[in-house]
């Protein structure tokens, strides 16, 4: 703390928080720190608790929680809910009801119980204030649709609207007459059966967007509705196209109207011959992601190798976000990208099987990865993938100074790997491991670093129950907790390694919230139940 | 030699392996170290076990987590046996639609409930999980079996909406075609059913 009345002044006039580890802090205290604040945003699980590591609810948001903010704050403004669980529409209903002033409603990535499509009509007629509106994530089967129809033609703020898959495509063209002025807009289901009258409307109703920069959604897409969206596509910055399971030939067509595209989120059904086509079409482009449409599949089913990666590296100066599945990858291809790409600030490759080697010499990929953290000297996020050595992480740990995200899976050879990173990465905010050979000494020896981080995750890797208990006895501002199904981890010798482990710094101390399977390890009796 | 020292004298031997003698160690003095390119010779997937050198000589250990590693090394690491991997979050909504959530209504319940059919694979399992989801009343079964009610001897038949939008006695054709065909179902006291002639059972049993 620099000076105290500063702290006093920021105290009074901070309007947003971000939490970004729902545990590290108490609700009271950031109450009590900040008691202007306007708008939260709340994180809680780790990143590779989306992958089905662990079932624990890690940022469980009740039906009653969100009752709690609506009778409570009158002048509610902006709630976002990233990859949050453990509410229903009910929830979102009483939200709906009281928050007046509600302008964004965010529900990223939630799994939402899904009771009633009716808690749109909670909204009264009186209310007008929605300017962004994220129910992609719900499932139901039915939408209210007329309610959803009044509530955007009455909000006349709205610019960001980003509909769920349950609402068909037929039902889009009157949504979108209602909200000429949107910003970002996210479809249904964008599949119907072809008649002429359909498309026309839906064509001439994009045609009146003319503030249009984003579209998302297309679940189900039929190729022959897709040129509707033709005459908002120069104007478009982000197009999400994951969930659109369509083949190259349309979606280069697709791409090729977007010269100004500036991300872009596809499948790879895209192939590296669509990726060629980005890359001479949209020099705008600054993020890309390509998803796999078969990633349990034994063999490939689409033609997406590095070249499509190396292409838009070469081709697209402005490329500085990257998030690439793919099932081949070779050392000079990532030297090429490093070189040509070193504005990246983001670069996730995910080779899907695990372990895979440089096609071409059968090494392991630490030299190519190696140029990536050389040369992309503002690198903030790698995620790694692939056959790698403890080189590779000495690469990182001698380079990667701004680095503040790491995920590693499948890598490394023994406690020198994880040594490099802790005691080089000097930036490093969080750390995600699973499945590596990294044991106690490492950890141990780079304790202290780990205050200076948000959070580290570990799972089917090699670190004892010993340490564990010795790091939590030793660092009592870090909440160092076990995930073990297996029972609890007294049962076993001390030395066996434990299942999962989530070490985060707190300010809150240990939580009690805990399911059976988890046990925190603090400075008492070293086991706390 | 045997391959098993074969191997060590690839490991300790430097010569084209590049490592300088400079490099960082956590080992203690006199261990051996690991090397990377052990495996690579032998193809593009490395065994776990020729490369995990414990160096901690915990023997306990080295057995317990040398054991699982020698079944992975044993089948190369296969995608669909890895959990959480490739880490592709929600997955199953992308492209399709891998759950089937129908509305169940029983008739005098004041709440409807869902249920996911695909989570089941014949009509045994559904109507159990009706029973125990709506456990108050009880659930005439497909094989005729009548079970009244303990509170108010009432018996309830399934029956669902098909996509024409007909409601059809729940059993009557293979499971998966019901799964296909079903957009809600109500459990209808039999009382109402017995006047749409609705008494003779289905056809599927459950060996279905």
């Amino acid at each position: 703390m620099v000076c105290k009345s500063w702290y006093e002044i920021e105290r009074w006039c901070r309007r947003k928080v971000f939490v970004g580890n729902c545990y590290a802090v108490s609700p009271k205290m950031v109450i009590r720190r900040f008691p202007e604040f306007r708008s939260i945003e709340l994180k809680g699980k780790p990143h590779f608790a989306d992958f089905n590591l662990i079932r624990l609810k890690r940022m469980v948001v009740t039906d009653e929680s969100l009752e709690l903010i609506a009778k409570s704050f009158k002048n509610f403004k902006v709630l976002v809910l990233s990859s949050c669980e453990g509410f229903s529409t009910d929830g979102l209903a009483v939200i709906a009801a009281s928050c007046k002033n509600l302008k964004e409603l965010d529900l990223r990535d939630c799994e939402v119980d899904d009771l009633s499509a009716h808690w749109l009509s909670h909204f009264p007629e009186t209310y007008t204030s929605l300017v962004s509106l994220n129910i992609s994530c719900l499932g139901s089967d039915e939408a209210s649709f007329s309610a959803l129809e009044r509530l955007v033609g009455r909000c006349t703020n709205l610019k960001t609207l980003q509909l769920n898959r349950a609402v068909p495509l037929d039902k889009i063209a009157n949504i979108l007459r209602h909200a000429p002025q949107l910003v970002e807009f996210g479809t249904g289901t964008y599949t119907a059966d072809v008649r002429p009258d359909v498309y026309s409307d839906l064509a001439g109703v994009f045609s009146s967007c003319k503030e249009l920069k984003s579209l998302s959604g297309f679940w189900d897409v039929v190729p022959d509705y897709l040129p509707a969206i033709y005459p908002v596509c120069s104007k478009l910055t982000s197009l999400n196209l994951s969930y659109a399971t369509i083949q190259s030939p349309d979606l280069i067509k697709l791409v090729s109207h977007c010269p100004n595209l500036q991300r872009l989120l596809v499948l790879d059904y895209i192939e590296d011959s669509g990726l060629e086509v980005l890359a001479s079409s949209c020099k705008d482009l600054q993020e890309l992601r390509v998803f796999p449409s078969d990633p349990f599949g034994a063999e490939p089913n689409v033609s997406l190798t590095e070249q499509g990666l190396v292409a838009v590296s070469l081709g697209c100066p402005k490329l500085q976000s990257v998030l690439y599945f793919c099932r081949r990858m070779s050392n000079e291809a990532l030297v090429t990208i490093a070189r040509n790409r070193p504005n990246f600030t983001r670069f996730r490759l995910c080779i899907i099987e695990p372990k895979t080697a440089d096609y071409l010499t059968l090494e392991p990929l630490d030299v190519g990865f190696g140029a990536i953290v050389q040369y992309c000297k503002d690198l903030k996020r790698l995620s790694l993938s692939g056959l790698l050595t403890d080189r590779v992480f000495e690469y990182i740990g001698t380079y990667a100074k701004k680095l503040e995200m790491l995920s590693v899976a499948f890598a490394g050879d023994s406690d020198l790997g994880l040594h490099h990173v802790l005691s080089g990465c000097e930036s490093l905010r969080k750390l995600e491991i699973r499945d590596c050979p990294f044991g106690d000494k490492a950890l141990l020896a780079n304790a202290a670093k780990l205050e200076t981080m948000r959070s580290l995750w570990m799972s089917s890797c090699a670190v004892s129950f010993a340490a564990c208990k010795l790091l939590g006895q030793k660092m009592p501002r870090l909440n160092v907790e076990v995930i073990d199904e297996r029972g609890p981890p007294d049962s076993r010798p001390e030395n066996c390694p434990v299942d999962k482990l989530y070490i985060y710094r707190s300010i809150a101390g240990p939580r009690f919230d805990m399911p059976p399977f988890v046990w925190t390890m603090d400075e008492d009796s070293g086991l706390r139940l | 030699m045997s391959s098993e020292n074969g191997k060590r004298l690839l490991e300790t031997d430097a010569g084209g392996l590049n490592f300088e003698a400079t490099e960082l160690t956590l080992g203690l003095p006199g261990e051996p170290r690991v090397t990377s390119d052990g495996g690579a010779k032998l193809g593009s997937k490395r065994g776990f076990s020729e490369t995990v050198d414990l160096k901690l000589g915990d023997n306990n250990r080295e057995v317990k987590l040398g054991h699982s590693l020698q079944e992975a090394a044993k089948s190369p690491v296969s995608k669909t046996q890895v959990v959480g991997w490739p880490p592709v979050r929600g997955f199953a909504k992308r492209g399709k639609k891998s759950c089937k959530y129908v509305k169940v209504a029983v008739d005098g319940a004041p709440y409807l409930r869902k249920v996911d059919l695909e989570i089941y694979n014949s009509y045994q399992q559904l109507l159990t999980s009706l029973e125990d989801m709506f456990s108050c009343f009880t659930i005439r079964n497909y094989l005729n079996e009548k079970k009244i009610d303990q509170v108010n001897g009432i018996e309830y038949m399934p029956t669902y909406e098909d996509k024409d939008g007909d409601w059809m006695l729940v059993g009557d054709v293979p499971w998966q075609m019901f799964v296909e065909s079903c957009k809600r179902l109500r459990l209808m006291k039999s009382s109402e059913a017995v006047g749409l002639g609705l008494t003779t059972g289905p056809k599927y049993s459950s060996t279905n």
